[in-house]
């Protein structure tokens, strides 16, 4: 059945789907769930197997939908032989592993959880495998990190387990880090991050001066992921996971991920010396320290873990010799390792829950009391070691045959010697297996009282068995096509395997029967070797491993600590140099052009307001430790600024200045009745050298750039224009800064005017805050430090802002409705009937104003915000965009003509809004004084000759 | 002009960063304020200096200076008030509910460091 590649990416979503059943079925039961958990699993098998056909007559499946085009991330889905291979051997064994943990995990364990895991970790490796893209590859590889990190420490009480998944996601991770610089780089080379195209470009990839720093990039992830020297160390401290997860990810899948990466590059990066030297070497060594590490392990599962160390070795030393038939062997030996070493880690489980020890030491003789284990793996052992007839045999032996005749820096025996060395030792360890744990006298002092488990724990491990006996048997017909076309896959040849188990006088023969007759003599010696390795001084991984993250750790701290240690002050003084420096860099880095504008005639007028403003800033420099000095000076110079603003043609930014500038000295004045008065000098002369010269250099590069700017025309067009002239006949206004605010961009004003609402209830609610926590009860006691004016509202002052009130308000209507045409508008209006109010309540009291005011100021500012929502959502009704505007001419008889624009009620949303918060922002403020307990008055003025029985000491209650 | 406008805001800007890089909460505050009117004359000069041509379409201009700068900057400066608002109320809060103004936490002597070995 051809099914064309519509299945691959439900293959690889499976998992993903398959890992939220638990959630809902653990409260169905243990055995319910894993039912289901297993159902999803067996699903995407049988997907799978309905696309193998095909991929068996050498076709390559392909799924393609672009997500992310512009960054070349599409999620590309291809089947080959390899992938077929991989796919296979995660879904088969995950689903053997499903089975085997129903019986492994005790009644204690989240089973709910372990399932979710144990799926996201499979739909992670199913996804690696079946990508066809290499930065969906990058985002499933570091998925396998995180959710092996999960597997690892799923026993969270076990501090082994939480610092194994420490160490495991570290280096995995950091590796993953690695490749996906190399493969950004790899990608840029080809232009592509699509597989099938890259591993067109074997030419151009190799001729690229980026070729190394991108192979030892990628080598790096693919390194760490498999546990190969020097990274290995991480591999044997990641079995505190539950043995389940040990047997899948540890021997089958993730740690071949690595493998499986190598062999998916195979064509595009080996074949070169770099390539050789360096997988082949560290797969050399990796093969032998794993082997003669393992002999010496006491613990079941690590001993299994340094023997898969020394496994993926030798599959990366075959991948390493880049010649076809090697690879074609590394292939068939990931099957087989596969197969026996899964096998064996679930035996070791059975082992473990039944006589609750994994000590060999403290085993023996189990063969009687435990004989089905006992034969299964006796068998995996036997093929571990490569004891003919088993499918362990037949790889190792044509292992041995490539390394015979492949030379190491054209010396011919190096290689061949190594790699006879490391069989030795290989089948050492996996006599001592079968030697130290089931044979030998039965003990009567095991932690508990060992037995074969049921059928369910032993069938897993029993039926990957029978695999590594029927491919032992007859290899060419199980699995040989696979071989061919998985081989096919990684070299992009036609490679054909003849896998036999008598090859005749070979080389490869001599070195088995070596490895045989040594590793046995090796292991009757064991406890007289054994003695000597413990006494030997050997650099631990661990430590060594500590040390480094305690010093990254300590370094970051250090970092940390110095950068951002709480002084805003630090921060201040850190992004102004850093900013400057940026400033200053690009300036020397790009040269401007020449001055495009002349510059203008010096007015006497403004060199004035110059030399105030100047001055000003010097004092307040000088002098701020003067609280209200400092005050005044800064009031003289935002009225320079104002006079900037009216002589360059800007007559709405200068009323607007004006009005700002008044509302932000009383709010200044209201907070510093409570603020200490004086500043204390506290930095020394060296701080304040430091400060001057950083804010001098800042104020300098400022100064530059903003003269660099003025002396020259704008580099594009400015869209400005387009304002100019669409202003009257579009906005039906002639201020165009107006039009602009209320129409062009009449979205960024709404935005700020709710940003202005906001920052006005931020004060409410601050100001409620502090009155109730301990600012208040201290306000309460609070008393003024200097003697107060005898008559805190003064007559004049009284009579003469009510006699203003009804003017400034008229004021602020007249500057509100000719702000579409004249300067002026909502902001401005809203300002000045701001201050007229703020006059009020300055003049004649608090406790007086309040009584008389009308309506709330939150109120007034969500009035605001829905009015000019409301009038934007007005032209929904006649079908146009949000804030489109239309204007018209109305015409009352008695009064003139005039005009009359949507705008206009988006503009009396603004000048709600502007009146609601400066009023509530100052409201808040003066509330504290009231807190004080103050005294306000209930009548208009304090002094009153016609009221009777005036209070003693002037004031009214 | 532009070498004057230009200087001016240097200034205020080295006012600016000096009174934000001192110790208390309140030449904090005059230091925002001070690069606040750095920061919009800034905004402002980026649309050029252009004397007698506010945007007010007429039938006898000659010309008409950039309105956009204009329109950003008058917002600007309402905002800043906002902002300016915000900041005062923070640092008075802080002063009230902890009864000094500043704003380091690394200040010289806060808690005298205890003897090594001493018990709590």
């Amino acid at each position: 059945m051809d099914t064309g590649g519509i299945y691959l990416p439900i293959i690889a979503a499976l998992p993903f789907v398959g890992a939220l059943i638990p959630g809902v079925m653990i409260h169905a039961g243990r055995t319910a769930c894993a039912t289901y958990t297993f159902m999803a699993s067996a699903l995407a098998f049988v997907l799978l197997m309905l696309s193998a056909p095909a991929v068996m007559r050498g076709e390559v499946l392909q799924f393609q939908l672009e997500w992310l085009p512009m960054l070349g991330l599409n999620v590309n889905f291809m089947l080959d032989g390899l992938g077929l291979l991989f796919a296979g051997l995660i879904l088969g064994i995950g689903m053997l592993i499903i089975l085997y943990a129903r019986f492994y995990l005790s009644r204690e364990d989240p089973m709910g959880q372990f399932y979710t895991y144990l799926l996201l970790f499979q739909g992670a490796m199913v996804g690696i495998v079946l990508s066809d893209n290499i930065l969906l590859l990058l985002v499933f590889w570091e998925l396998t990190s995180l959710s092996s990190f999960l597997l690892i420490g799923y026993w969270k009480h076990l501090p082994e387990g939480r610092q194994g998944a420490r160490m495991a996601l570290t280096v995995t991770g950091l590796g993953g880090l690695a490749m996906i610089a190399g493969m950004l780089i790899l990608g840029q080379i080809v232009g592509s991050f699509d597989l099938s195209v890259i591993l067109q470009n074997k030419e151009l990839i190799q001729a690229s001066p980026y070729y190394l720093p991108a192979l030892i990039l990628i080598l790096i992830g693919c390194f760490t992921k498999s546990a190969q020297f020097p990274f290995h160390f991480w591999l044997p401290h990641a079995m505190a996971a539950p043995t389940p997860v040990s047997a899948y990810l540890h021997s089958a899948t993730m740690v071949k991920a690595g493998l499986f990466l190598m062999a998916r590059m195979w064509p595009v990066l080996s074949g070169t010396p770099e390539w050789f030297y360096i997988v082949a070497t560290t797969g050399l060594i990796t093969m032998v320290l794993g082997a003669v590490i393992a002999l010496f392990k006491d613990d079941l599962k690590a001993l299994l873990a340094f023997s898969t160390v020394s496994h993926l070795g030798l599959i990366t030393m075959l991948l390493g010799f880049g010649t076809e038939a090697a690879a074609l062997v590394a292939v068939f030996h990931i099957i087989n390792h596969a197969t026996f070493k899964a096998s064996l880690f679930m035996c070791a489980g059975i082992v473990d829950h039944e006589a609750h020890t994994r000590d060999i030491k403290r085993l023996g003789g189990l063969r009687h009391l435990m004989p089905v284990t006992f034969v299964i793996v006796t068998i995996a052992a036997l093929s571990m070691a490569g004891i003919p007839p088993l499918n362990g045999f037949l790889s190792k032996e044509m292992m041995l045959e490539e390394a015979s005749h492949t030379a190491w820096l054209n010396n011919p025996w190096i290689l061949p010697a190594l790699a006879t060395f490391g069989a030795v030792f290989s089948v050492a360890y996996s006599l001592r297996l079968i030697v130290h744990v089931f044979l030998g006298p039965k003990r009567d002092d095991y932690p508990a009282k060992p037995h074969d488990p049921g059928f369910g724990m032993w069938a897993a491990p029993a039926l990957l068995v029978v695999l590594v006996v029927l491919i032992g048997l007859m290899p060419n017909l199980i699995a040989g096509p696979l071989v061919d076309v998985t081989a096919a896959a990684v070299t992009g040849g036609h490679p054909h395997a003849h896998i036999a188990h008598w090859h005749g006088l070979v080389p490869a023969f001599w070195m088995s029967v070596i490895a045989v007759a040594a590793g046995a003599v090796l292991l009757s010696q064991h406890r007289r070797l054994a003695r000597g390795w413990n006494a030997a001084a050997r650099p631990e991984a661990k430590v060594i491993f500590d040390a480094i993250t305690r010093a990254a750790t300590r370094s970051s701290h250090w970092l940390t600590d110095t950068l951002h240690n709480g002084s805003i002050t630090r921060y201040g003084a850190i992004f102004a140099a850093a900013i400057t420096a940026a400033g200053v860099f690009a300036w020397v880095e790009s040269p401007i052009g020449p001055t495009t504008r002349d510059a203008l005639p010096i007015n006497p007028i403004m060199a004035i307001g110059w030399v105030l403003l100047v001055i000003s800033t010097g004092c307040i420099i000088a002098f701020h430790r003067n609280r209200i000095l400092a005050l005044v000076l800064l009031g003289v110079i935002g009225l320079a600024v104002s006079m900037a603003f009216v002589y360059f043609s800007a007559p709405d930014l200068a009323l607007t200045q004006i009005s700002v500038e008044i509302v932000t000295i009383i709010l200044l004045l209201l907070a510093l009745n409570f603020l200490p008065r004086r500043t204390p000098v506290e930095s020394g002369a060296p701080r304040r050298v430091r400060d001057a010269v950083i804010a001098g250099g800042t104020g300098l590069a400022v100064s530059v750039l903003t003269y660099a700017i003025l002396m020259r025309d704008f580099a594009a067009e400015s869209i400005s224009a387009y304002h100019l002239a669409n202003s009257y006949k579009g906005g039906g206004g002639t201020n165009v800064v107006n039009v602009i605010l209320v129409d062009f961009r009449g979205f960024d004003t709404f935005g700020e005017i709710i940003v202005l609402g906001i920052a006005a209830l931020v004060i409410y609610a601050l100001t409620m805050g502090v009155l109730r926590g301990p600012g208040g009860r201290w306000l309460v006691n609070w008393g003024p430090d200097e003697d107060e004016a005898g008559d805190r509202h003064p007559l004049m002052m009284v009579v003469i802002t009510r006699m203003i009130m009804p003017i400034a308000i008229m004021v602020g209507a007249y500057i509100f409705l000719r702000g579409h045409n004249a300067p002026g508008g909502g902001f401005i209006a809203g300002l000045i009937v701001a201050i007229a109010l703020l006059m009020q309540y300055m003049a004649s009291g608090f406790a007086w104003a309040e009584e008389r005011q009308r309506f709330h100021y939150h109120a007034v500012i969500a009035a605001g915000v829905m009015l000019a929502a409301l009038t934007g959502m007005g032209s929904w009704l006649a079908g146009r965009q949000f804030l489109s505007s239309s204007y018209g001419y109305i015409h009352i008889p008695p009064i003139e003509e005039f005009e009359w624009a949507t705008a206009m009620a988006f503009d009396t949303g603004v000048f709600l809004t502007v009146v609601g918060a400066v009023m509530l922002a100052l409201h808040s403020l003066s509330s504290m004084s009231r807190r004080t307990g103050e005294q306000v008055n209930i009548f208009p003025m304090d002094v009153n000759p016609g009221r009777e029985n005036p209070p003693a000491d002037g004031k009214e209650t | 002009m532009e070498l004057l406008m230009a200087s001016a805001i240097g200034v205020l800007t080295a006012g600016g960063m000096y009174l934000v890089l001192r110790l208390r909460s309140f030449p904090v505050i005059l230091g925002v304020s001070l690069l606040s009117y750095a920061v919009n004359l800034f905004l402002f000069s980026s649309g050029r200096l252009v004397v007698n041509m506010p945007p007010i379409l007429t039938d006898d201009a000659t010309g008409y200076t950039d309105p956009l700068p204009q329109a950003l900057v008058l917002t600007a400066i309402v905002i800043s008030f906002g902002m300016s608002a915000v900041v005062v109320m923070l640092a008075l809060g802080a002063y009230l509910s902890s009864r000094t103004d500043e704003i380091d936490m690394d200040d010289p002597d806060p808690v005298p460091e205890a003897e090594p070995g001493a018990i709590e």
